[in-house]
């Protein structure tokens, strides 16, 4: 199992590093200089150079490459133009908030998810099971951030339930597990939480239709088990499957949160990123990304080696 | 990298099961082949259904101009935020009062053009470098995948913003970006598919009959290869179409005045407690087009037998 872990850490390396080269040639991508930004538009020729030698924009790509390189890994992602704050105090702050929105729209989906799924496989071909494709394919097809839009508009400009936008009470920048700030995070949670519920329920249905099919049920159904009992087994056969993509989702949902965030105006990641965007805060942008981005190597990572012990039919090559 | 699947591939890829390569392989028979796909397409009413429906979206957008009721351009500032019903403005009117009707029939044009082609443009590219690496194998197989997984390690919907977000907003950056998000997502069904198939005996025999390696591709592999990748495509657009709208939500796409279901969502969010259901309208629009591409492409999935 060591070994096993050590060669998929082996086979990550290389991908992160990748990543970080991706995330560093983005703000080459910018049109125009990465400076254009912060310089006024009458700057002088001689201070544009002394500027972009401040930055070291002067030096060669694979240098200024080398160097970022080291700065990140030792935690430093520079400075916000914005703000002037470091980035990685900036995306660390707005991090947590955006783990708790991903993580609560997770749970809801997996739940809701595995439960349709459940019924659609057992039920093959009936009106339950044509009822919980129909749940899977509008959660897979709808636009959340118009799903947000709507339900703002059913549960807070109509029935006056919830909050529209935030975190909590006046402009609360950080979300507090209390039940006034649990009342901001239920319709972005459940916004959020369609993806991965139209994705697990087609997951799980196609999972439970297979293993119904496998020999070994029939042996379990011969041999007299209870319908319970075979649940169980068909349970823990579809399991390590539906966990591991319960991961992918919460990655998914962590990275794709901005246009949901945009909408809740949820202080985190992706609120963060529209700002980084719009105000051309280039550093704030890259550092954004970047941590998003090993969140999620680092997350597959994990879920490759929890699948990899949860499930024994899988090889640890 | 067993793991590593968008939400779309998860359920949508896994080890990709040929379709009927007896039927698919030679180019006469080939005809038969898409004639039987057509036949059990026509006899899945729901496929059959979301087929009318993108139909009709599409024949609205492109005779927009003709059947249009007014100038999407050309507002009124006294007849702001009509009620859907209303007399003069069937469909109501937005922010700036004007026909939401003609707008969001003009908004088709760009909002379609924008989802559809970058997935175009990705099968293109992605089959291409899928072909070629699942064919030629070795050092080549193993750069082409190698930069694949590194931008599969980045949650689609990020990598566009991303993109977007350092190119600058703009219809043709955004189409950019969402080719760049859909190539490597082709380009792993395409490189899957072609080993599978280049492992067939018949493969084998023209290449050991001295066949140039094009040759081999465009008469053994294209016809087997480009059938399941181009199903997998189709099941993009729907993410491709919800992603365009996104960017132009964001402010990443389109720019005003120009009408686009996204951007006409964002512009009209200030209504939403002063005339929601008009507010509503734009996202009603993509969700239409994007679930009846979904409907479309699952039908065409099993009309192929290209299964789960």
């Amino acid at each position: 199992m060591i070994l096993f872990i050590l060669k998929r850490i082996g086979y990550a390396a290389p991908v992160a590093l990748g990543v970080s080269l991706v995330c560093f040639l983005l703000v080459h991508l910018a049109p125009g200089d990465p400076l254009s930004a912060i310089l006024p538009v009458d700057a002088t020729a001689e201070m544009q150079a002394q500027m972009r030698a401040a930055y070291g924009f002067d030096k060669p790509l694979p240098v200024q490459y080398g160097i970022w390189l080291w700065k990140v890994l030792h935690g430093d992602l520079g400075n916000s133009i914005a703000t002037g704050r470091p980035v990685l105090a900036e995306v660390s702050r707005a991090v947590g908030n955006s783990l708790i929105l991903a993580a609560s729209a997770t749970l809801i989906g997996f739940t809701f998810g595995t439960f349709f799924g459940f019924v659609a496989g057992y039920a093959r071909d009936s009106w339950l099971d044509r009822v919980a494709s129909a749940v899977a394919v509008f959660g897979v097809s709808v636009p959340h951030y118009w799903l947000g839009i709507v339900l703002v508009i059913i549960f807070s400009a109509n029935l006056g339930w919830l909050p529209p936008t935030g975190a909590g009470p006046q402009g609360s920048g950080n979300w507090w597990p209390d039940l006034e700030h649990l009342r901001y995070l239920v319709l972005p949670a459940v916004t959020m939480s369609v993806i991965p519920m139209g994705v697990i329920s087609r997951t799980v249905r196609a999972l439970v239709g297979d293993i119904l099919h496998q020999d070994f049920v029939q042996a379990l159904r011969a041999k007299g088990l209870s319908e319970f009992g075979v649940f169980r087994h068909v349970v823990k056969n579809a399991a390590p499957t539906a966990i591991a993509i319960m991961g992918l989702q919460l990655g998914y949902l962590l990275g794709g949160s901005i246009l949901v965030e945009t909408v809740f105006a949820w202080p985190g990641t992706g609120f963060l990123l529209n700002a980084a965007i719009f105000q051309r805060d280039l550093p704030l942008l890259q550092g954004t990304i970047l941590v998003l981005a090993m969140f999620f190597v680092t997350l597959n990572l994990l879920v490759d080696v929890v699948q990899t012990a949860l499930d024994p039919r899988i090889e640890r090559a | 990298m067993t793991t590593t699947l968008t939400p779309v591939e998860a359920t949508a890829s896994a080890p990709l099961p040929p379709v009927d390569l007896a039927e698919a392989a030679p180019v006469q028979a080939g005809r038969g082949y898409w004639g039987s796909v057509l036949s059990r397409l026509a006899r899945d009413p729901v496929a059959m259904g979301a087929g009318i429906v993108i139909l009709c979206i599409v024949l609205a957008a492109i005779f927009a101009p003709l059947i249009a009721p007014m100038d999407p351009f050309k507002g009124s500032m006294v007849r702001r935020l009509r009620h859907v019903g209303d007399a003069t403005y069937w469909l109501g009117s937005d922010e700036l009062g004007r026909d939401m009707l003609s707008r969001l029939l003009y908004a088709g044009r760009l909002s379609l053009f924008m989802g559809v082609l970058p997935v175009i443009i990705a099968f293109f590219i992605g089959s291409g470098l899928g072909i070629l690496a699942g064919y030629a194998g070795g050092w080549v197989n193993t750069l082409i995948m190698r930069v694949v997984d590194v931008f599969f390690a980045f949650p689609s919907v990020l990598l566009a913003i991303a993109l977007s977000g350092a190119l600058g907003a703009g219809i043709l950056n955004a189409i950019v970006s969402l080719t760049v998000v859909f190539v490597p997502q082709i380009t792993r069904v395409a490189e899957s598919v072609t080993v599978q198939i280049r492992g067939r005996d018949y493969v084998e025999a023209a290449r050991v009959s001295g066949a140039h390696p094009v040759t081999v591709v465009r008469v053994q592999v294209l016809g087997n290869v480009l059938g399941p990748v181009f199903v997998y495509s189709t099941s993009l657009i729907s993410v491709s179409m919800i992603l365009a709208s996104g960017l132009s939500f964001l402010g990443l796409g389109v720019k005003p005045p120009e009408p686009e279901w996204g951007l006409m969502l964002n512009t009209l969010r200030t209504a939403i407690y002063v005339n929601p259901l008009v507010a509503a309208l734009p996202g009603v629009m993509i969700f239409l087009t994007s679930i009846s591409f979904n409907l479309l492409s699952d039908g065409l999935r099993s009309a192929m037998e290209v299964r789960q």
